[in-house]
């Protein structure tokens, strides 16, 4: 293909990578493309850096006994999995990495609203990481990644330290949400309508409501905590007369559609993928879209059902198990429609259509014993148990990071300008769908058997089912070391990926991979609707590789 | 938006295209970027209600809970400097109005005038705030383990004796929304001493002051917040 060949002795275009190769023309940059790769790095270190306490707690619970480490020490091992993880893996991953890339191009405009705070949210995050590793290395924190007082308020490990430090990521992630929303609203090309938007802008825009009104009031909690400790406040100390329930309340009331802020973008990148690699328009766009709206709101209304046996009253338990199967509602039509589009259409097999597919699967099994979670019966009966653990990490690993890779393996073509291995991310692809079931299935049957969360020893019986989990999880890890691995290879030996190499709609598939600092040479004026793919012509068959 | 990068041999260095000195280089024309910017602060103030809502809330179920002990405390407060702060702030927003106006109307010295007049009645309030909390050090009102509380609540000539631990509970939700307010009111005094100077610099023109509008959409609504503050810890209960 023509696009896809540069002659050896011709400059390359100008390009963000290559307008200044300073170390201070990338820390100071304002431009959304380099701040999304300076997000890239910083992110997949703490992902990695989870990853390594999750391989800890996997190791142990390898046999019945506690014999790698001691019971304090597995404490602090899954709290400081959970807060790594959750606050600075899977709340940043999407909206902050592939989010910051592709909002502005998929709008038309030449940057974020807001470019300086944009780098401000990159140097918090930053700030917060860097807070909570000085937190761990002076002897880390034990109470959960949930702070549950009274015991975060008692506790003598460094609860106000990771307090601040997600205090301040919240803030990071709060300007994020703020930049994206102004954006959207007041960046669209001419033409650009409402209805004519990419479903990752929609759920982006989604994303951001909830992170900008829900993000607040866990910086409030948390300055609470901390003032408890500090000062010897007894807002939530029931010795002091506080209430330990209304921490509860404050917590969930970020941390439940937290979870939306993590799911929502990932479902936006599938309903890129899906449409593209089927070469069909959306089915249902506007359900897919306003569902998007629809999860963001209700997802406020849900949060007490983390409190079903709380000792919250019968008749709120009860509302709150009905607002959380209305929830489902929305997440179910997306799943619907997904397969709708899929009905009758073109399918290939590219690496993001299998992370799709990856997705739309574990989703589905997240999702339903999700809705078995907001059952109250059912709730009781495995609250604090390894089900609880499965189903969640069915939303968060298999929904985020399948929806995670898929964007990241679809857009890398335009992000650096090169394609990655077909054969090797296929592989890798493969390996975490594989690894992923093996390690967290046996733990629905693990929960359902009783076997309690938060434990460094179990009764012998539970063995084998711990052993397939180790087992999966090393399958896991090796699924996502390849792809580290190949996409570095690749920015040196890919082929040259051309503007376009799937084909796809979109106006990111418009400019230039990689695209100019100003990210349009001229601004694009939108006639067409969104994934027109009736009126493009089909992809080749065969990707561009490496010669 | 400076931008420029040293040139690096053949690589021909992008420079965004030239423009006013008030239009950075992602917006296409100077209403956008008002629009982009208005909307970006009224975002903001919600992200702030919803921080100041967290407290709003442990207060009206601990209120609720334990009425009695929160009506002593909140007779405890002095209602005279309440009462001022209240009258100080609801000025220093119409001093803030006024800046505004000046800044439309291209007005420089006045601008600055304003602007002035609001960071010395922010500094107001704040001193009338810290002789309040002096006078609770001094009667032992600070949460913590010197506290003491043995008044009893007033209901129209009614005594009612209150737990000292829910009394207490009153004063650190007292603390911690006076001293969030407070921290607020800090940063917009810093603010507007920016403002001011730049303004005496001559960076607001009437083609361009939305940093001045912008931060009176701040000031304002860490007034409204005081606002909500005074009758919800001062007036507790206070008929006569």
């Amino acid at each position: 293909m023509a696009t896809t060949a540069v002659p050896a002795n011709q400059a390359p275009k100008l390009n963000y990578l290559n307008n200044g190769h300073t170390i201070k023309s990338w820390l100071l940059t304002t431009d959304h493309k380099r701040i999304a790769l300076l997000y890239l790095f910083s992110v997949t270190a703490f992902f990695f850096l989870g990853g390594f306490f999750a391989m800890l707690i996997r190791l142990e619970l390898l046999t019945p006994e506690g014999d790698l480490m001691q019971a304090d020490t597995y404490n602090k091992v899954f709290t400081m999995h959970g807060i790594v993880m959750v606050f600075f893996f899977l709340i940043p991953v999407v909206p902050a990495i592939l989010g910051n890339f592709v909002v502005p191009l998929m709008v038309g405009a030449k940057d974020l609203a807001f470019p300086r705070i944009n780098l401000l949210s990159w140097y918090l995050y930053v700030a917060a990481g860097i807070l909570f590793l000085h937190c761990m290395l002076n002897g880390g924190v034990d109470t959960g990644w949930t702070f549950y007082t009274p015991y975060s308020t008692a506790s003598n490990s460094n609860v106000v330290e990771a307090g601040l430090a997600i205090f301040i990521a919240g803030f990071s992630s709060i300007f994020t949400g703020l930049n994206f929303i102004v954006t959207i609203h007041r960046m669209r090309a001419p033409g650009l309508t409402w209805s004519r938007l990419p479903l990752f802008i929609w759920s982006t825009y989604a994303t951001s409501l909830v992170m900008i009104l829900g993000t607040p009031v866990i910086a409030i909690t948390m300055v609470l905590v901390v003032a408890e400790r500090l000062l010897h406040l007894g807002i939530f100390d029931p010795a002091l007369g506080g209430d330990p329930i209304l921490f509860q309340h404050l917590f969930w009331f970020y941390s439940h559609p937290a979870v939306y802020i993590m799911i929502l973008p990932s479902m936006g990148v599938i309903s890129e993928i899906v449409p593209c690699f089927a070469r069909k328009r959306v089915f249902g766009y506007n359900f897919v879209a306003l569902s998007s709206v629809a999860i963001a709101v209700f997802g406020f209304l849900v949060w007490a059902h983390h409190l079903f046996v709380a000792g919250i009253s019968l008749y709120s338990a009860m509302v709150f198990s009905f607002l959380s199967f209305v929830v489902a509602i929305p997440s179910a039509v997306k799943i619907f429609n997904w397969t709708a589009t899929l009905y009758k259409g073109s399918i290939s097999y590219a690496t993001p259509m299998l992370y799709a597919f990856g997705f739309i699967g574990l989703f589905t099994i997240g999702g339903l014993t999700g809705v078995m979670l907001a059952t109250i019966g059912i709730d009781v009966h495995v609250t604090d148990t390894y089900f609880v653990i499965a189903h969640f990490h069915y939303v968060m690993v298999g929904g985020v990071l399948m929806g995670y890779l898929g964007g990241l393996h679809f857009w890398w073509p335009k992000i650096t300008g090169r394609m990655y291995p077909e054969a090797w991310a296929k592989l890798s692809a493969l390996f975490v769908f594989v690894g992923f079931n093996l390690t967290f299935f046996p733990q629905f049957i693990l929960g359902y058997l009783g076997m309690p969360r938060r434990y460094w020893q179990y009764p012998p019986e539970f063995q084998v089912l711990n052993v397939l989990s180790t087992a999966g999880a090393s399958v896991l890890a090796i699924g996502y070391l390849l792809p580290m691995i190949y996409m570095l290879w690749s920015l040196k030996y890919g082929a040259i990926a051309g503007d376009n190499p799937w084909h796809a709609a979109g106006l990111e598939w418009k400019t230039t991979s990689p695209p100019p600092t100003l990210n349009f040479d001229e601004t694009p004026v939108v006639t067409w609707e969104a994934y027109n793919y009736d009126e493009i012509p089909d992809r080749p068959l065969e990707v561009p590789v490496a010669q | 938006m400076p931008n420029s990068q040293p040139n690096h041999g053949h690589v021909a260095v992008m420079e965004p295209e030239a423009h006013g000195p008030e239009l950075v280089h992602q917006f296409s024309d100077v209403q956008q970027q008002k629009n982009a910017a208005s909307l970006g602060m009224w975002l903001f103030l919600v992200t702030e209600i919803m921080f100041f809502g967290g407290m709003f809330c442990a207060y009206l179920i601990y209120r609720l809970e334990y009425f009695n002990a929160f009506a002593a405390g909140s007779q405890q407060l002095s209602i005279k400097m309440g009462a001022i702060n209240t009258a100080v702030l609801i000025i220093s927003s119409v001093t803030v109005v006024l800046a505004v106006k000046a800044a439309e109307a291209g007005k420089r010295k006045l601008l600055v005038g304003y602007l002035v007049v609001t960071v010395l009645l922010g500094l107001t309030f704040l001193v009338v705030k810290g002789f309040e909390y002096r006078e609770k050090f001094e009667k032992h009102h600070v949460p913590g383990s010197t506290f003491s509380f043995t008044d009893k609540f007033d209901d129209n000539g009614k005594q009612y004796s209150v737990n000292s631990k829910e009394a207490e509970l009153f004063f650190s939700l007292y603390f911690v929304m006076t001293g969030m307010h407070a921290l607020h009111m800090i940063i917009g005094c810093g603010l507007f001493t920016v403002l001011a100077i730049l303004a005496w610099k001559g960076h607001y023109t009437p083609a361009y002051f939305t940093p001045i509008e912008n931060s009176g959409l701040y000031w304002h609504l860490v007034d409204i917040i005081w606002i909500y503050l005074f009758p919800l810890l001062y007036l507790i209960s206070r008929h006569s």
